[in-house]
């Protein structure tokens, strides 16, 4: 049993199923106290699925949570917060239209007489746990005047606001600059002192050697193994992560790289981006690197029209286009595949041949009045090239898993027949199976002539699908990199901005 | 930026002020606390309006609430006139309370969208009144005396409708900015999403929104129908509409979230200045009823031009810093 | 392209379009309007007379007219409130060009006209200036009827042209009233309109999902102005044939009306929230409306205890399949 290990908190069996998935599948996951332990894996492995069961936002469907060897319960957030565990999470939960102070406190602020809200006390300790992480924002400032970066220090310091002995760090530093970073780390170190037991998850690997004690293996929802740090190296761990050696995750393919198609010159936007200007040649792939909210998604959203940029112009062959709305985006051949498939993607609600056909109505369709034959035929079509696994193509998109959502929204894009596709993290969230296919078809497309914008965070999907890359940090061109530039080092310290010295 | 509150207190000040260079007396203090007075129902609903719109519903039932426990509160003081006037207060805020608590549950327990709920409680209420009182008047001749004077009853100027008024805004605000409860109102409309993670229920909190702004019309419809004395079944139709006016002119958004007792307040109080102003200055009443439709369209746009983000604070030089 | 060697063909129906149908909201509705004309027939001798029968239609055929373009407005995600103030003030319109001597035609363009330029107001401050449908028709709710009221007080306009009062109190066949017959044309163009064409698709996509449609090239904006106007117009046609019913217009002209519409549109199986929804629904929930309306106008049950019934359907109609689920899932 897990109490003679001496954890402080201990997950047995534990299961959770959505429709459709099995997000994890009777993991088993100890932390102990003074101790880091990295929860590595793949995206889709269940990494959030267990912070959201730690701290209560899901139940578990079975398996048992222990804390000191007693089995808990946390039907609520509360029942959680209240056994001790507090979570940054990797979104940012926080309410845009409270102050600071108020984010950090909302639901266990200090009390004055009557039970009413000591606000005094509220501001100051606010300012103190802000200092205490190296934060420097003014606790009465309303959370939506803050940038990410300084959102990401209010979530910290929000966790840190309930005394805990538990704390979870979900991805902390993806947003974080570099200095910012060392200032968590150190953070990290105090609270390891205090006998706190820590679970951190992040994908970089340098970071968790650098902080990590233990660590536990997910993979598909379920656990892998476990162990001390001191005892693994990197290789091993990624083996134990993807189940293969890397190299062979990413299809190779021959660069035949033809004339430019695209070309963005000096796109700027009040708050988002500024200055942004580059290429895009026939048959490339021009990956987009930088941290979380870096302005990649903000850029590729104004391209097509979404918001309107404040000064830039678009050439597509040589000829200026302007794009005001994505309908004249896929008119002038550019598509964009979002990375928030549920909201900005797929129709969840609708059939999946509607969704297939909604930007192509136009040729399925005659005088205006739709034509079912042509639309299921354009839908198998697609449907049938990207693999898709479901029931009926007039089932709605809602009832398939994440993988094959995803699959719907680009044989969405594809059957438009676009010269230009944009897909923002194309692999987020989705299972290593149609992950490799999505990236093998990714060199397909490239081969075929498509010219592809690739936006992604994770550094080997970067590394292993693009010839180029452009990395982005605060809302500009940090650097275009090739050939040899094109190091996991490099892409860190200008996403990071430790600037041009190694 | 020039807070909302603000923008408000300056139109309604000119407002007066226009008004009085027509007729002097309109700003004459004591004529403005009956004015005040004539708006306090207004303005108690408002409040509890305002909190069931901060959690992102709406409830279109509140004068249907009030006319049918006014109508209880009548037929009962008929029955039992000496009935004391407390237990009908604490018999009217419970009653409302009531009816406000079943929209509460069937928007928590089964999720139904709040406007087809409350349209739905608003007909089968002002029915009821129809059941119950077989469509008969209660008449002041039929009321007791000291059920009809207590709203009535002039306290240092004002009558205690006005009082009951500045209490219920005082406490509401009391409550809204310095309770764990007040600030779940705020944090459920902003984003339910963090509430979860917060450990907010966010059914749980519309529930209680529900009843509060119940409690608060059950509390009017005495009082209404004691100041008027007179019950029947249309009293205050259709003015759930001026309830909504006022907190949308107060800048209360309908996406929920966002909203203050002041506003609520001076938005109630526009729409009673307005009401109250316009035959005082020769103008027909029957104005008043597209000038508190223009007056919402209004507010709504410029609210929505004040609220719209100018996107995602990415640069560096976008960031507000101490 | 190469196909990919494992792809596989996914079938496009699982269950046949009948048997789909047969388990639809749509047919268990058919069967409750089934069910309360049998009830009626029982419960009144006067009933099944077909003179009666087409009387029974005025009960309904006005707000269907509304209902229709309401629905689609409704599945879009947006909502208008504001109609019944519409009917007033197109009404208002009517009866001042009637005052103005006009004739027939003329009157009945004023009428329509004024529909759509309501529809295009509310349209317009929504789609152009992205303010909440609630907030903005409750506005236009009070703007319009408001207008009404400065106009004409407490007074009416009387006297419309004997020509005039075909829409209202015409009949194009036998028992088939005029109203009837156009709204019958009207429920068919409908159901086109949303089932069959690309702008009904955009219709259910813009509601369903108003971002990922506007990404998939949908433009949003204009299909809600569309049916903005779409709505006003329906209105307007409305308030036509309601005058001409009642030869006369007062401010309170049609007063309460937008609820019944909203509740046709939901009971006949509309979301709220938009995104689904379907014009046979409507259609059929129109008709049960007014069967239940006129059947309990028959046993001389008093209007407002029918509004009782009206909202409990509202609420009923949404509850109950809720109810249910939740105890089937309780049990397991």
């Amino acid at each position: 049993m897990t109490t003679d290990t001496g954890a402080v908190l201990a997950l047995d069996g534990v299961t959770k199923t959505f429709p459709g998935v099995k997000a994890l599948d009777g993991v088993r996951l100890e932390l102990h106290a003074g101790e880091v332990t990295a929860l590595i894996g793949e995206n889709g492995a269940g990494k959030s699925t267990v912070v959201k069961i730690l701290t209560g936002i899901y139940q578990p469907d079975g398996g048992s949570i222990t804390i000191d060897g007693r089995p808990v319960r946390f039907p609520t957030a509360q029942a959680a917060a209240d056994a001790g565990v507090t979570a940054i999470h990797q979104e940012t939960v926080l309410f845009d239209e409270l102050s600071v102070a108020e984010n950090i406190f909302l639901g266990h602020a200090p009390r004055a007489r009557f039970g009413l809200i000591d606000r005094r006390a509220m501001m100051n300790r606010a300012r103190d746990i802000l200092t205490g992480i190296g934060a420097r924002i003014d606790p009465a400032t309303r959370l939506k005047d803050l940038s990410i970066a300084s959102r990401h220090l209010v979530a910290i310091a929000r966790a840190l606001s309930i005394d805990a002995r538990v704390v979870i760090m979900d991805e902390p530093t993806a947003a974080l600059s570099q200095t910012e970073i060392e200032e968590l780390y150190t953070l990290v170190d105090q609270l390891k002192a205090q006998g706190k037991a820590i679970l951190f998850i992040s994908h970089k690997f340098d970071e968790i050697f650098r902080i990590a004690d233990r660590f536990t293996v997910f993979r598909d929802g379920q656990f892998v193994g476990a162990g001390r740090m001191a005892e693994i190296d990197e290789a091993a761990l990624v083996r134990m992560m993807v189940g293969r050696s890397v190299d062979q995750i990413f299809p190779k393919r021959a660069a035949k790289v033809g004339d430019e198609v695209l070309r963005v010159q000096g796109y700027c936007h009040p708050t988002e981006f500024d200055d942004i200007t580059f290429t895009l040649r026939r048959g490339e792939i021009l990956g987009f690197y930088g941290l979380v909210g870096a302005g990649r998604t903000e850029f590729m959203q104004s391209l097509i029209g979404i918001t309107r940029p404040s000064k830039g112009v678009t050439r597509i062959d040589g000829t200026i286009r302007t794009i005001r709305s994505p309908a004249q985006a896929i008119e002038a051949g550019i598509v964009y595949v979002p990375e928030d498939r549920g909201k900005q993607g797929a129709i969840l609600d609708m059939p999946i041949f509607q969704n297939v056909t909604l930007p192509s109505l136009g040729r399925t369709s005659r005088a205006g009045f739709t034509r079912m034959a042509n639309e299921f035929a354009l839908a198998r079509e697609y449907t049938r090239r990207l693999d898709l696994r479901a029931a009926a193509l007039d089932a709605n998109v809602g009832t398939l898993s994440g993988g094959n959502q995803q699959k719907v929204v680009i044989a969405k894009w594809l059957a438009v027949k676009p010269r230009v596709i944009i897909l923002d993290e194309p692999t987020k969230g989705i299972d290593i199976g149609s992950k490799a296919a999505v990236h093998e078809f990714m060199s397909e497309l490239a081969a075929e002539g498509l010219s592809v914008i690739m936006v992604s965070s994770e550094i080997p999907e970067i590394l292993g699908m693009s010839d180029r890359v452009i990395v982005m940090r605060e809302g500009r061109i940090a650097a275009e990199l090739a050939g040899a530039d094109l190091t996991p080092e490099t892409l860190v310290r200008y996403a990071a901005g430790i600037g041009r010295a190694a | 930026m020039i807070s909302r509150e603000s923008i408000l207190s300056a139109a309604i000040i000119a407002l007066l002020a226009l008004i009085a260079t027509r007729f002097a007396g309109f700003v004459a203090p004591g004529n403005l606390a009956a004015v005040f007075t004539d708006t306090a129902p207004l303005i108690i609903l408002a409040l509890g309006q305002m909190v069931v719109i901060l959690t992102r519903c709406i409830d279109l039932s509140v004068a249907a609430n009030l006319a049918l426990t006014g109508m209880v509160c009548a037929m009962l003081n008929t029955a039992m006139p000496g009935l004391p006037v407390a237990l009908t207060l604490a018999l009217a805020i419970g009653m409302g309370a009531g009816l406000g608590a079943i929209n509460g549950l069937l928007v928590w327990k089964l999720a139904i969208p709040s406007i087809v709920v409350t349209l739905g409680t608003m007909t089968i209420f002002r029915g009821s009144i129809f059941l119950l009182s077989g469509g008969e008047w209660v008449n002041a001749f039929e009321m007791s005396a000291s059920f009809t004077g207590f709203p009535r009853t002039v306290i240092l100027g004002l009558p205690v409708l006005g009082w009951i008024a500045i209490v219920i805004i005082a406490g509401l605000a009391l409550m809204l900015s310095r309770s764990t409860q007040g600030r779940a109102f705020f944090a459920v409309g902003g984003n339910p999403h963090a509430a979860v993670y917060a450990g907010i229920d966010v059914g749980r909190t519309q529930f209680l929104a529900f009843t509060l702004s119940g409690a608060l019309a059950g509390l009017t419809g005495y009082l209404w129908v004691a100041r008027y004395a007179v019950a029947y079944t249309d009293i205050a139709g259709g003015f759930e509409l001026d309830v909504v006016a006022a907190c949308v002119i107060g800048g209360i958004s309908i996406a929920g979230g966002i909203g203050s007792v002041g506003g609520a307040v001076l938005g109630a109080l526009f729409l009673g200045v307005i009401k109250n102003a316009l035959p005082v200055v020769g103008i027909s009443p029957f104005w008043q009823m597209a000038i508190s439709g223009a007056a919402i369209i209004v507010a709504v746009a410029a609210n929505s031009r004040a609220g719209r983000s100018k996107g995602r604070i990415i640069l560096k030089q976008a960031e507000v810093r101490q | 392209m190469t196909a990919s060697p494992t792809g596989r063909i996914v079938p496009d129906r699982l269950a046949s379009p009948t048997s789909r149908a047969l388990k639809s909201w749509e047919s268990l509705l058919a069967l409750v309007a089934i069910a309360i004309f049998i009830a009626n027939s029982f419960a009144s001798p006067y009933f099944l007379d077909p003179w009666n029968l087409s009387d029974a239609t005025f009960n309904f055929t006005e707000k269907a007219m509304i209902a229709l373009a309401m629905a689609l407005l409704i599945i879009s995600g947006e909502i208008d409130l504001s109609v019944a103030s519409i009917v007033a003030l197109a009404s208002t319109a009517m009866g001042l060009m009637m005052q103005a001597g006009f004739g027939t035609p003329a009157i009945v363009l004023t009428g329509l006209g004024t529909g759509l330029i309501c529809g295009a107001f509310n349209g317009l401050l929504v789609t152009r200036l992205g303010l909440p449908s609630i907030v903005v028709t409750i506005g236009t709710m009070s703007l319009f009827r408001g207008i009404s009221y400065i106009v004409l007080g407490d007074t009416a306009f009387t006297g419309y042209p004997a020509s005039f009062g075909w829409f209202g109190q015409g009949y194009v066949v036998w028992v088939i009233t005029v109203e009837l017959a156009i709204f019958a044309l009207l429920a068919v163009i409908y159901g086109i309109v949303l089932h069959k064409t690309n702008f009904g698709r955009g219709v259910y996509a813009a509601g369903n999902n108003p971002t990922a449609a506007m990404f998939s090239g949908v433009r949003v904006g204009r299909v809600k102005f569309i049916l903005f106007l779409l709505t006003g117009l329906m209105s307007g046609l409305a308030s036509v044939c309601l005058t001409s019913r009642l030869g006369s217009t007062r401010p309170s002209i049609g007063a309460g009306m937008e609820l019944e519409v909203v509740t046709v549109v939901v009971l006949g199986g509309v979301s709220i929230l938009g995104g689904s929804g379907s014009i046979p629904g409507v259609v059929i929930a129109a008709l049960v409306m007014g069967l239940v309306t006129f059947g309990l106008g028959l046993l001389n049950v008093p209007g407002i205890v029918m509004s009782i019934v009206i909202g409990v359907l509202l609420i009923g109609v949404i509850a109950l399949p809720r109810i249910w689920q939740k105890a089937r899932a309780w049990k397991k």
